[in-house]
């Protein structure tokens, strides 16, 4: 199974494996979820959503549908 | 020597990066509030003297992210800085970056400086350095990146004199693009974009072909060559990601040369207080607390500013009356534009009080966790955790809070808060609320420690958010709306509040009520005053009738006087009104000098209060200028021979007020905001069925 940063555990950190740039909306690159690049997850939010993560230098929240879309690997 | 030389100036920036407090540094108050041309986004511009001769309008652009909008407040900022004819086209840029996210913040930076416009760049926050243990190269950093860059900390006025200095200089900034990005992406593609559009800078032709919105400053011509380019989105789609990961790698590798972090200095207080902020339960209890304190101040503090200005314009009232000698103009102003000034004033305490809160909340980095926090719970009933705020700062006023709700991306979240935030108990409501309390509901202690008046307060306000909570249920329910939008916030630093900036926010609040809902008021109260003191011939002739009628019995001149007057309000213009609609509004249990005050406050709730007081005073001797809440106790219901506001009646009128959509100000609001008149009716009607269903079940089950 693809694991994505959904899968994450909190304080667990990842790479943000090659995006698919086709269902990845602009913004989300804008704010630094980029190829590459490390992610950690800080915080789940209550009923497990949004998640609270930590990347590229920004601390960003996001909903756990777009979460699932950004896949990741482990180091 | 005058000042003859302007230069405008754009201030741009990503939220949280201390640019309202850099625009308040370089301004002051010489702010001014204004709206764009056709939308209702504030335009907040302000001045700054630069040296003897020159003088700077800054605009302060709305904080985004990215020059690709995807909210209406983006969208802004991208026409303000595409349109030349535009007056607002700036003649320099000022970019604000805030030191700790400069890599995300110099995304930005880098898509303007390729619009080719002069470009000076503020790192903010600078006084944090040595804490976080963060060391930059300048010189290094403006070759890299062509440009002029000032340390700032605005906060601590650090940088202002220089960055004054940098904006005069404009004209010998560096326009250069950073680097040739587009050759990168595919060279021959740009090439033709280039030449079709000759008369553009490249990124710019790029930036009008990658947005859907059309822009009106085109040509014909130009127009059909940006849809002939739109055609292949796909394409435009796929360069625009390679792009964005160009300007990072860019960035990355400017930023590897001369900008140094020695990450074993940062502290984590931050994630301390993450973790108890965002808790599973204290969270929750955390906030509710808040919140809980927030509405005692807005309660509590509020009344003692709010009770002495009712005295106040009470007293000015009649003091008027004595030392101007009677007439018309007289009752203008003592009947007129007196309480009608005052009933707009009267509001300046709570509103004041909940945005102080609101701009604390916001200044110090919690509300972005309270958005984190509730987002979940919001969207079961349709709307995004963003939502919240707007549905705060509707407990003062629903104008403001439907502006904020602006920053939601979703389409359909956002409508869904627009339509359900006039349900919360805006500030307009209170007065209301606090007669017909103090009139009807007796002022008991219930189970020793609450009080009968304070517990029926707290039930409307619940009223309000189960009503507001309820209908979003059934909309999210009904509204067919697909839109695919992403949910991104950022999560900021905590930080200590800047007492300047929360001053300044609620100035600008507070101004924007004044003059947007106030002058809506003001302006009804003498209308309704001369709707009320004049009339057709019955009312010409009401002196004559009277005293004809009670020739032969024996009254003082007193009493004449008051019967005369009452004749006169019943046979005025608005008597009238209230006459012809009080078949309709019967059944709830009200008569036509209610009717008169539902009638004017069809523009805003808050008429109700001063529409009774104007009435009532009408009504009385004019001697005796006892408080509105004397003047409507005294009242009877003729046909009943009780007080006219009595539990039935009161109630009715309190769930009246409480579901009607009655404020002319919101409506024109949500109009501009939707962009179409169905919203706005949809508000009125259906809040109206709702208001008057409920207080004819109430009067009747009641009486």
């Amino acid at each position: 199974m693809l694991k994505t940063i959904a899968n994450l555990k909190i304080g667990e950190k990842a790479f943000i494996e090659k995006l698919c740039l086709e269902n990845i909306p602009l913004k989300l690159l804008e704010m630094g979820c980029l190829p590459g690049i490390e992610v950690q997850l800080i915080q789940v939010a209550p009923m497990q959503d949004p998640l609270y993560i930590k990347v590229n230098g920004s601390h960003l929240a996001i909903r756990k549908e777009t979460a699932e879309k950004i896949s990741i690997v482990n180091f | 020597m005058s000042i003859n030389n302007t230069v405008k100036v754009a201030l741009i920036g990503n939220p949280n990066t201390g640019k309202t407090s850099l625009f308040n540094q370089l301004t002051g108050l010489k702010q001014k509030v204004g709206n764009y041309p056709g939308i209702t986004v504030d335009k907040k511009q302000g001045f700054c003297k630069l040296n003897e001769t020159t003088k700077a309008v800054i605009t302060d652009l709305p904080g985004t992210y990215s020059i690709n909008p995807t909210s209406m407040d983006e969208t802004l900022v991208l026409d303000s800085l595409l349109n030349e004819k535009n007056d607002t086209f700036p003649d320099a840029i000022v970019v604000v970056v805030d030191i700790e996210n400069i890599k995300r913040n110099l995304l930005l930076f880098t898509q303007i400086k390729d619009l080719r416009i002069p470009t000076i760049l503020v790192i903010n926050m600078v006084d944090q350095m040595d804490r976080k243990g963060i060391k930059i190269n300048v010189p290094l950093l403006e070759t890299q990146l062509k440009t002029k860059i000032v340390l700032a900390s605005a906060r601590k006025r650090i940088g202002i004199e220089q960055i004054k200095a940098a904006i005069l200089d404009y004209k010998n900034l560096n326009t250069a693009p950073i680097s040739n990005i587009t050759d990168r992406i595919d060279k021959d593609y740009f090439t033709n974009l280039k030449n079709a559009f000759k008369e553009f800078p490249l990124y710019k032709s790029w930036l009008l072909i990658t947005q859907i919105q059309e822009f009106d400053f085109l040509s014909n011509q130009q127009k059909a060559l940006v849809l002939k380019f739109r055609e292949d989105i796909s394409c435009i789609k796929r360069y625009q990601h390679k792009e964005t990961i160009l300007r990072y790698q860019i960035i990355n590798d400017i930023l590897k040369e001369s900008f140094i972090v020695d990450t074993s200095k940062a502290s984590d207080l931050r994630g301390i207080l993450d973790r108890i902020l965002t808790h599973k339960i204290f969270g929750y209890v955390i906030f509710a607390l808040i919140l809980l304190f927030i509405f005692q101040g807005i309660f509590e503090w509020a009344s003692y500013p709010m009770d002495l200005i009712d005295t106040a314009f009470a007293s000015l009232s009649s003091w008027v009356k004595t030392v101007m000698p009677p007439g018309t103009f007289t009752n203008l102003i003592a009947e007129g534009i007196i309480p009608g000034i005052g009933g707009v004033i009267i509001f300046i305490p709570q509103i004041a009080i909940l945005f102080t809160f609101i701009s604390i909340l916001e200044e110090t980095g919690y509300m972005s966790r309270v958005v984190f926090l509730m987002d979940k719970i919001m969207r079961k009933f349709g709307m995004s955790g963003k939502s919240v705020i707007p549905l705060i700062s509707g407990t003062a006023c629903a104008i403001p809070a439907i502006m904020a709700s602006r920053n939601i991306n979703s389409w359909k979240e956002r409508l869904i808060t627009i339509l359900v935030v006039p349900f919360t108990t805006c500030s307009a409501r209170l007065p209301v609320y606090a007669i017909l309390i103090a009139l009807v509901i007796p002022n008991k202690a219930v189970f020793g420690i609450l009080n009968l008046q304070g517990l029926t307060m707290m039930a409307l306000y619940l009223l309000g958010f189960t009503a507001a909570i309820a209908s979003s249920i059934l909309l999210h329910k009904v509204l067919k709306i697909n839109t695919k939008s992403l949910f991104v916030i950022e999560m900021p630093n905590y930080k200590i509040p800047s007492l300047k900036n929360i001053f300044y926010e609620v100035i600008e609040k507070t101004k924007a009520f004044i003059f947007g809902a106030g002058k809506i008021i003001l302006a009804l109260s003498i209308v309704l005053w001369f709707l009320a003191s004049n009339g057709p011939d019955t009312f010409k002739n009401a002196e004559q009738t009277i005293t004809s009628n009670i020739k032969n019995k024996d009254i003082s001149t007193k009493e004449l006087q008051k019967k005369i007057a009452s004749y006169k309000l019943e046979n005025s213009y608005i008597g009238h009104m209230g006459k012809t609609i009080e078949p309709i509004i019967k059944p709830m249990g009200y008569d036509w000098k209610i009717g008169i005050a539902l009638i004017s406050s069809f523009a805003a709730r808050e008429v109700f209060v001063g529409a009774l007081a104007t009435i009532y005073n009408v009504d009385s001797d004019g001697e005796n200028a006892s408080t509105i809440k004397q003047r409507m106790s005294a009242e009877i219901n003729t046909e009943t021979g009780e007080k006219r506001f009595n539990i039935p009646t009161g109630i009715s009128l309190l769930l009246f007020y409480a579901f009607a959509m009655q404020c002319i100000g919101t409506l024109a609001i949500v109009k501009r905001e939707t962009n179409s008149w169905k919203w706005p009716l949809l508000q009125l009607v259906g809040m109206g069925i709702l208001a008057y269903i409920s207080a004819f079940l109430a009067f009747n089950i009641l009486s």
